[in-house]
């Protein structure tokens, strides 16, 4: 039986896709950068999905993550650039213009600092624990600001986006298909992981913290494992990001970043594994149109966020398709 | 199954615990024991400190002083999570349950963790035949088959009481620990849940804390009785009936016998 979400998320994510393709056809371009937009914050939406949504940690610093992703790219393509290599001593490390490479370090890279951030904050809980993830954060901003080697305040520009063997990244339409894809696969992975013995054991935790103590696991454990496959899908879309915009700043790593990706992850559904693809779309398309009529258009952003919490608590794929069928 | 005559030490034991909330002293240098086979009632009349007793069995809470054997090693070092993996299967008094699970996930959450493979990330829990038939024979043997695919919050408070039984079986511990598995039964679900826990009791010895005398009667083989944090008496069920102290201390005032 096919149940009311999946049609949704099928129709979600065929229209992701058809309309970049369309607007291909028709020349387009701007609005593939949206759609490609779109796919990126999704990406990192659902990262913080595995967080929020399962463990039901509220994180107030994956900034942080989306910020070191975007600053690897930057880094290492300013290396590329300039043929300087990052390192001299005691071995040569030297830039890169390669997607998979600029990838790889940014998934690592923000695994690492979720494990740091999520071992000591996953201590606390409740309001210490977003103030904690929130205090990293802005650890992380000012650092980048004051960061001069890489442009401090002003950021860094990449020149020219990097590369990805067999595609022509400066073709829009190709761009947005190596993201989509790098989306579908990762919700193919946060699906499987929700239906885990993993997905499982942490959903517990969230509901019931002595339940899972007295059957005998961690929940420390679960949190900090979960802290850091959110943190690492979420730098990988701030790489992707950088390589987008062909610039990163320091405005990545700010909290205003991590509330937004709270937001619409909120507004899609939290929890819902399409949620943050939904909540996205959302926020990207009432940022362009309604961002073109007002400065303050985050004033009716605020608005419907106001309504969903109050009156839809599953968010969008929640009104759409009703209450969560538990694993089957 | 196991002759209580030939276990050197019993399979649990309480040397001398004491535990105090600021002025308040929850329990007063507690020794107790529960044999192979047998089913230990605890009772006492409301905030005696049972449940107390029991979080510091479970290691919930750190006794200030005392110690606390399984099968006559020490397990005071162990966290409550080690504990549990050693073999501690506890109830709670008040349903600690994931709600928006079905009962059929609580339970296969608490065969999962029994066999191992927590840290798995891409098969399907609910479609691992190991563990859900481990799940579905514990929900089956308390009465719950029925409600399975239920969502926890939609089945009744009695059906949650015996949910709580249902996880610890999956868990198939070597001692359970039972804070007042009848609360709120009603009378066909206490009698249901007493012939029940009599079966149980040869698979693993049962320390049961509860209120319902006609459960406690028809169960216990020896019987403790804890007032004002400390233990009055113990002995099988015609020593505590003539015990003089426990009908001052408690029994005497309720005419319960
Ligand atoms: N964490 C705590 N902090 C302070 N006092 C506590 C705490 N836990 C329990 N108490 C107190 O310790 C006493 C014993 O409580 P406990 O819950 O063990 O009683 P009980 O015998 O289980 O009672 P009941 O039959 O009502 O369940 C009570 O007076 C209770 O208020
Ligand atoms: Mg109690």
């Amino acid at each position: 039986m096919i149940r009311r979400e999946q049609m949704c998320n099928a129709a979600v994510i065929l229209l992701l896709l058809a309309i970049p393709l369309w607007a291909h056809s028709a020349d387009a371009p701007f609005v593939i950068t949206l759609a490609t937009k779109v796919t990126i914050l999704a990406l990192a939406g659902v990262g913080l999905n595995i967080a929020l949504g399962i463990g039901g940690l509220v994180s107030l610093g994956h900034a942080v993550f989306f910020g070191i992703g975007g600053y690897a790219t930057g880094i290492l393509a300013s290396h590329a650039q300039t043929y300087e290599p990052l390192l001299q001593a005691p071995f040569v490390i030297e830039g890169t213009n390669q997607m998979p490479i600029i990838w790889l370090v940014a998934v690592v890279f923000s695994a690492l600092a979720a494990l740091v951030i999520g071992a000591l904050s996953l201590r606390t809980s409740g309001v210490y624990f977003i103030m904690i993830t929130l205090a990293f954060g802005q650890m992380f901003y000012y650092f980048a600001i004051s960061w001069s080697a890489y442009g401090g305040e002003d950021g860094l520009s990449i020149w020219v986006r990097n590369e990805f063997p067999g595609a022509n990244t400066l073709v829009p339409l190709h761009f947005f298909l190596i993201c989509f894809a790098i989306l579908c696969a990762v919700l193919w992975f946060a699906a499987r992981l929700a239906r885990a013995p993993f997905g499982l054991a942490l959903a517990a935790a969230r509901q019931n913290q002595d339940r899972v103590e007295a059957v005998g696991i961690t929940p420390y454990r679960l949190r900090l494992v979960a802290f850091v496959v959110s943190g690492a899908i979420t730098g990988l879309a701030g790489a992707l990001f950088a390589d987008l915009n062909r610039f990163v700043s320091p405005s990545m790593l700010s909290w205003h970043t991590s509330g937004e990706i709270m937001i619409f992850v909120i507004i899609g559904g939290v929890g819902r594994l399409f949620g943050p693809v939904v909540g996205a779309a959302i926020f990207i398309l009432l940022e362009h149109f309604l961002g073109g009529i007002s400065e303050y258009w985050q004033i009716y952003l605020g608005g419907f966020l106001l309504v969903i919490v109050l009156y839809a608590r599953g968010g969008v794929i929640g009104a759409l398709a009703g209450r969560e069928v538990a694993h089957d | 199954m196991t002759d209580p005559n030939h276990s050197v030490s019993p399979v649990l034991e309480v040397r001398g615990v004491s535990k105090s909330f600021g002025a308040l002293h929850a329990s007063r240098d507690i020794s107790l024991d529960l044999r192979a086979g047998e089913i230990h009632a605890l009772i006492g009349p409301n905030g005696a400190g049972k449940s107390t007793l029991i979080k510091q069995i479970t290691g919930e809470l750190r006794p200030d002083r005392g110690s606390v054997l399984l099968n006559g090693e020490p397990i005071d070092h162990l966290s409550r999570m080690a504990r549990a993996q050693r073999g501690l299967g506890r109830t709670f008094q008040i349903s600690a349950l994931a709600m928006d699970f079905t009962v059929l996930q609580n339970a296969v959450l608490g065969a999962l963790v029994a066999r191992g493979g927590v840290f798995r990330f891409f098969s399907n829990v609910m479609r691992d035949r190991d563990l859900v038939a481990r799940a579905s024979e514990a929900l089956d043997r308390v009465g719950l088959a029925d409600v399975a695919q239920m969502r926890t919050a939609d089945i009744s408070h009695g059906q949650r009481r015996q949910l709580e039984v249902a996880i610890a079986l999956t868990q198939r511990p070597k001692l359970f620990l039972m804070d007042e598995p009848m609360a709120g039964l009603g009378a066909g679900g206490s009698q249901s849940m007493t012939v029940f826990l009599a079966s149980l009791r040869q698979e693993a010895p049962i320390l049961l804390v509860e209120h319902d005398m006609d459960a406690v009667f028809a169960l216990a083989d020896r019987i403790s009785v804890l007032v004002y944090g400390q233990i009055i008496a113990t002995g099988t069920q015609e020593e505590i009936r003539n015990s003089v102290e426990v009908q001052r201390a408690y029994l005497g005032e309720e005419d319960a016998l």
